[in-house]
């Protein structure tokens, strides 16, 4: 399967390369359309992990909602102000060591627990008709963490409204 | 077929790359849409090790991430609403109201 391996190493470059340039750039538009990028490339490796259901949900609900609600912010506060600051902090380059720090430490966990942690990494699994199973598991064993998280955005809608609003 | 640990090193790589940007940058929504990038990182790990195991339990837990991260970016973009309304500013060094 020398075709899964290239179209997962394209999806990769593709994330982490608009990852850096999402963090790195000035203008905010700019930042969330490679974020846009970035969460289609993972929407393609959910794709290679037959994982068909996440990969639409990420595509509508992820790139088609949540984005869409972060550009409608973009527009909404004034941007040219903020165009003229410097984008970086003051202790950016310590943040930035502790964070390589961090993902070396990450490295080193994987890299040593590699050979106990996937005895059966090579095995290929087949899981057919994806949707069904999920929602198998979503309304049978996880019903009542769905109920939780259904609260959870009944919440998060109150609270959005409440923030949004003018005078409360 | 692509072994679980390639995936495992794409998470890692988004993951730091978010928490960089979490750490280092001033605009609070790009804080945010670091902290998006840092869902995303951990959905891809659970994901892969859904596929490793065979089960779907790794992806109803990203379904429930997303359900997070669909709230926390409703929740958290009022919040940046209302700050700019009251402020005029984006800045996360400027919010510093609880200070005194």
């Amino acid at each position: 399967m020398v075709l899964n391996s290239i179209l997962f190493y394209f999806f990769a470059a593709l994330a982490v390369g608009s990852a850096i340039l999402m963090v790195t750039r000035r203008n905010v538009v700019h930042g969330a359309v490679y974020l846009i990028t970035t969460l289609l490339a993972t929407a393609g490796v959910f794709l290679l992990l037959q994982a068909e259901f996440l990969f639409i949900v990420q595509v509508i609900l992820y790139v088609g909602g949540i984005m869409v609600l972060f550009i409608f912010v973009i527009m909404l506060v004034n941007l040219d102000i903020s165009l003229l600051q410097y984008q970086f902090n003051r202790q950016r380059f310590v943040a930035a060591v502790l964070a390589l720090a961090l993902g070396a430490q990450i490295f080193l966990a994987i890299k040593m627990g590699q050979k106990s942690l996937f005895p059966q990494a090579s095995v290929p699994e087949i899981l057919p008709k994806n949707t069904e199973a999920v929602a198998d598991a979503l309304f049978g064993h996880f019903m009542l963490p769905f109920e939780i998280a259904s609260i959870l955005l009944l919440v998060a809608m109150i609270g959005a409204v409440v923030m949004a609003k003018r005078r409360v | 077929m692509v072994p679980v640990d390639q995936y495992l090193w794409l998470s890692l790589a988004l993951f730091t790359i978010g928490v960089i940007g979490v750490l280092t940058r001033r605009n609070v929504i790009i804080i945010l849409m670091s902290i998006e990038l840092i869902l995303n990182a951990v959905n891809i790990n659970l994901v892969a090790f859904s596929h490793m195991f065979g089960t779907v339990d790794g992806q109803v837990f990203a379904i429930f991430v997303i359900t997070d991260a669909a709230a926390e970016a409703a929740v958290g973009l009022g919040i940046i609403l209302a700050f700019f309304r009251n402020r005029e500013t984006l800045l996360a060094d400027e919010m510093d109201m609880l200070k005194w």
